[in-house]
């Protein structure tokens, strides 16, 4: 007779450890290295202190003539019905509409002159011809009032974008194309009916096509409106190869020749007034080129400024004051890393996965208590930084572009979004190459190396462009505050802050790269011995 | 002296990963060069402002000092994280002696690996740029190292190379692990040039130009404008030696005082 011998087995089901007890595991570990502990409180500490730095290190001043003194600040800067920083001059040609009514008008010509270069413009000069900047802009306007910075709505011919019909800054509509000469005149007629001002446009006066509708709420029953013409400056915008852009350029003016000008509705009697909206005391030269000239029902209008979003440039954005978002990034690459590379260093996987034998859910595991960990400290990080920033920025009298509640609150998550993806992506990598410094140059050459190289203009624009919309770079677009308006004729290049994609697209982007990263990590972790 | 010399350059010797690094920061430090140079663009009338075709055709060191300072720092970070470290110093029990000749050994690798990638830029900018609107006409003439700025910014590209090894020589025995190491290296040579970006205060840029060793060092590369650099191209290599010098000092006293 033969005895057998039963072999011990544990009566407790195999692979019990559910993912609840492998997440607790690694936050255990997580939480009792000291270092890591150490280094996040570093990353948070970093961004603070650098975006001290940036706040000290940012002055900003003005005068308001040669021979006046410095003031600590800057112009003011209008703010249009949505809260956004706008420019808005132009003259305006103008009488008053009580209730509803129409204005119709033939353009007949549109052109341009500028003031000469590099000149005081405290300094009497007369404009010299000039070609026609490609949004210069004259038509018809109806504007809540006078100030800078109110409601309008407005049709009108440009330089070289054909009719356009525009309202509070940001909103455009294009109408028929083609430029306006006296062969080729333009009708254009804008009506008020309540809160509704709709824009036609003709290229017969009789055949009319309606370019847009719009509402401007809370429009006062008595409004100016009437004619109007403005010229954004002509600016030569270089970009320096291997650091910064410089913008060179001067003043530029429109003149439109209006005539048939039609009234229908409660226009109030007497002449038209003309106002030079925007245009100050401190470019007297400017001023008094600009103006308007009538002889019967025909008016010439000269004018200078731009009715439009200010897309960025004379101040500071918000997304300035988290430089230090690098600094973090660079810390918390590093313990994304370590995460797993200290493992396969001190042996400890093998520990790991005989406890936990199902691979996938320990790189899991990691992944989630990496990227919460980092998600909070960031968090926690950009939102003491931006504050204690702006308000040094503001001290220093630096203007700071205003932005809405929402687009605020998606810098802030994600700028802690994105470095939570990155972390995350730092752990991926260290478990595909299991090496610390191979992974970790890696991931900072992958995501810091294309941003510079893109934003410091070591690279021409093109490029950039494309750097910026296939590196895990992309996701630094979460972060531009102001958007890119075509309808203004600036460079929107990364060298001046525009991202190619939108803000959450290029978050896509670096969490692609996690994902790839992510998955190629658990197939190798399955695939390789420990 | 001698034999751990030679004993350092049979750890880099017999181990495959030195090798691939060396040949790593020939291969980025030239792509990067011939990518930025092939895709300038200037118009027939020519660029405006002038561009810094030397400077230009050697941004590929941007990467290729990345490449360098893992190289470096794994040469001193690896022996910690293995614990060879131990036996190196049970080998070579003064100290000193063993950073020195990693020093010695890991900066003359990298010189030799330095001169042949600028070696390489200044070709791939000499065959490239003409074809991209950089002719004799616009007053470019084809890179040449017997033309002086160029032969200095050149060897200065190469010099800047061994200093940040040196830098992440003495930076990874400072923190004795590879991971913290290059982080602080990286953030080094990385971070200044965003802080620069941000900062408006033209006396606050002058000085973190002036400071930071990637951009005070990176000076020499210059040949356009040399007169209105915040700091001159040697004074600029200058300021990366005080750097290195200063991380190899700390290095080296940390190394006697503390255990292995």
């Amino acid at each position: 007779m033969t005895a057998t011998m039963t072999p011990y087995r544990s009566g407790v089901e195999a692979g019990r450890a559910g993912f609840r007890q492998v997440l607790r595991a690694e936050w255990t570990k997580f939480r009792t290295v000291r270092g890591w502990v150490i280094g996040t409180a570093v990353a948070l500490l970093v961004m603070v202190l650098l975006g001290l730095v940036t706040g000290l290190g940012s002055h900003s001043s003005y005068n308001t003539g040669p021979g006046t003194p410095d003031i600590v600040g800057h112009p003011p800067v209008p703010t249009g019905p949505d809260g956004e920083a706008v420019t808005d001059g132009f003259y305006f040609v103008h009488r008053s509409l009580a209730g509803d009514g129409s204005i119709t008008a033939r353009v007949t010509s549109l052109t341009g002159s500028r003031m000469p270069q590099g000149q005081d413009p405290t300094a009497p000069s007369t404009p010299e011809p000039a070609e026609v900047q490609p949004w210069a802009k004259a038509g018809l306007i109806i504007k809540e009032n006078t100030a800078q910075g109110s409601a309008y709505a407005a049709i009108m011919v440009t330089g070289a974008h054909g009719v356009r019909m525009q309202h509070n800054y940001t909103g455009d509509t294009a109408g028929p194309a083609g430029t306006v000469s006296m062969d080729s005149p333009r009708w254009l007629r804008l009506t008020r009916t309540g809160d509704t001002v709709t824009g036609y446009a003709s290229t017969d006066g009789t055949t009319w096509t309606t370019v847009g509708t719009v509402r401007l709420a809370g429009l006062p029953a008595t409004v100016p409106a009437g004619l109007f013409a403005t010229s954004p400056r002509q600016e030569n915008v270089t970009q320096h190869l291997g650091g910064g852009g410089q913008v060179v350029g001067s003043a530029a003016l429109a003149t439109a020749r209006f005539d048939t000008v039609d009234l229908g509705g409660g226009w109030s009697g007497g002449g038209w007034s003309g106002d030079a909206i925007g245009t100050g005391d401190d470019e007297p030269a400017l001023r008094s080129a600009s103006g308007f000239q009538q002889s019967g029902d025909s008016l010439t209008v000269t004018g200078a400024g731009d009715i439009a979003p200010d897309p960025a440039g004379s101040g500071d954005t918000i997304e300035q004051t988290l430089a230090g978002a690098f600094a973090t990034l660079t810390v918390m690459v590093v313990i994304g890393v370590l995460f797993i590379t200290g493992e396969y260093r001190r042996g400890m996987i093998r520990t790991s996965l005989a406890a936990s034998p199902r691979r996938g859910h320990v790189l899991a595991a990691k992944a989630v208590v990496i990227g919460a960990v980092t998600f909070v400290v960031s968090l926690v990080a950009v939102a003491v930084t931006i504050p204690l920033t702006e308000h040094f920025l503001r001290v220093n009298g630096n203007f700071i572009y205003p932005i809405t509640g929402l687009t605020q609150v998606r810098v802030v998550a994600g700028m802690a979004a994105l470095l939570a993806v990155a972390a995350v992506f730092a752990l991926a990598v260290g478990t595909i190459l299991r090496r610390s410094a191979g992974a970790v140059a890696t991931v900072i050459v992958l995501i810091v190396l294309p941003y510079i190289l893109a934003t410091a203009g070591v690279l021409p624009a093109g490029p950039s462009q494309w750097l910026l919309r296939i590196s895990p770079a992309a996701g630094f677009a979460i972060q531009q505050s102001i958007p890119a308006y075509p309808q203004v004729g600036r460079v929107f290049t990364p060298a001046f802050g525009f991202y190619p994609l939108a803000p959450w697209a290029g978050f896509a982007v670096l969490c692609s790269w996690t994902a790839l990263a992510l998955a190629a990590a658990a197939y190798l972790l399955r695939r390789r011995d420990a | 002296m001698r034999p751990a010399l030679h004993a350092e350059w049979t750890k880099l010797r017999t181990v495959p990963g030195p090798g691939w690094l060396l040949l790593g920061v020939i291969a980025a430090t030239v792509a990067l060069s011939t990518l930025v140079a092939a895709t300038l663009t200037c118009p027939a009338q020519g660029c405006t402002p002038a561009v810094d075709a030397t400077r230009l055709s050697l941004s590929g060191i941007q990467l290729g000092q990345a490449v360098v300072a893992v190289l470096a720092v794994l040469a001193v970070g690896g022996e910690y994280g293995t614990g060879m470290i131990r036996t190196t110093f049970t080998a070579v029990p003064r100290r000193a002696t063993v950073l020195a000749a990693k020093a010695a050994t890991v900066t003359g690798l990298v010189l030799v690996a330095g001169t042949v990638a600028v070696l390489g830029c200044v070709l791939a900018g000499r065959l490239i740029l003409p074809g991209n609107g950089l002719t004799v006409a616009q007053g470019y003439p084809p890179l040449s190292l017997a033309h002086g700025p160029t032969l200095r910014a050149a060897a200065g590209s190469v010099l800047y190379l061994a200093l940040i090894a040196l830098l992440s020589i003495g930076i990874a025995t400072l923190v004795r692990d590879s991971a913290t190491a290059i982080g602080l290296v990286l953030a080094l040579l990385y971070l200044f040039p965003i802080l620069l970006h941000v900062v408006n205060d033209p006396h606050w840029q002058r000085h973190l130009e002036q400071i930071a060793p990637s951009e005070a060092g990176l000076a020499v590369q210059t040949t356009v404008g040399v007169s209105d650099l915040p700091i001159g191209p040697w004074s600029g290599l200058g300021v990366l030696a005080a750097w290195a010098v200063g991380a190899l000092l700390a290095g080296g006293i940390l190394l006697r005082a503390r255990d292995a």
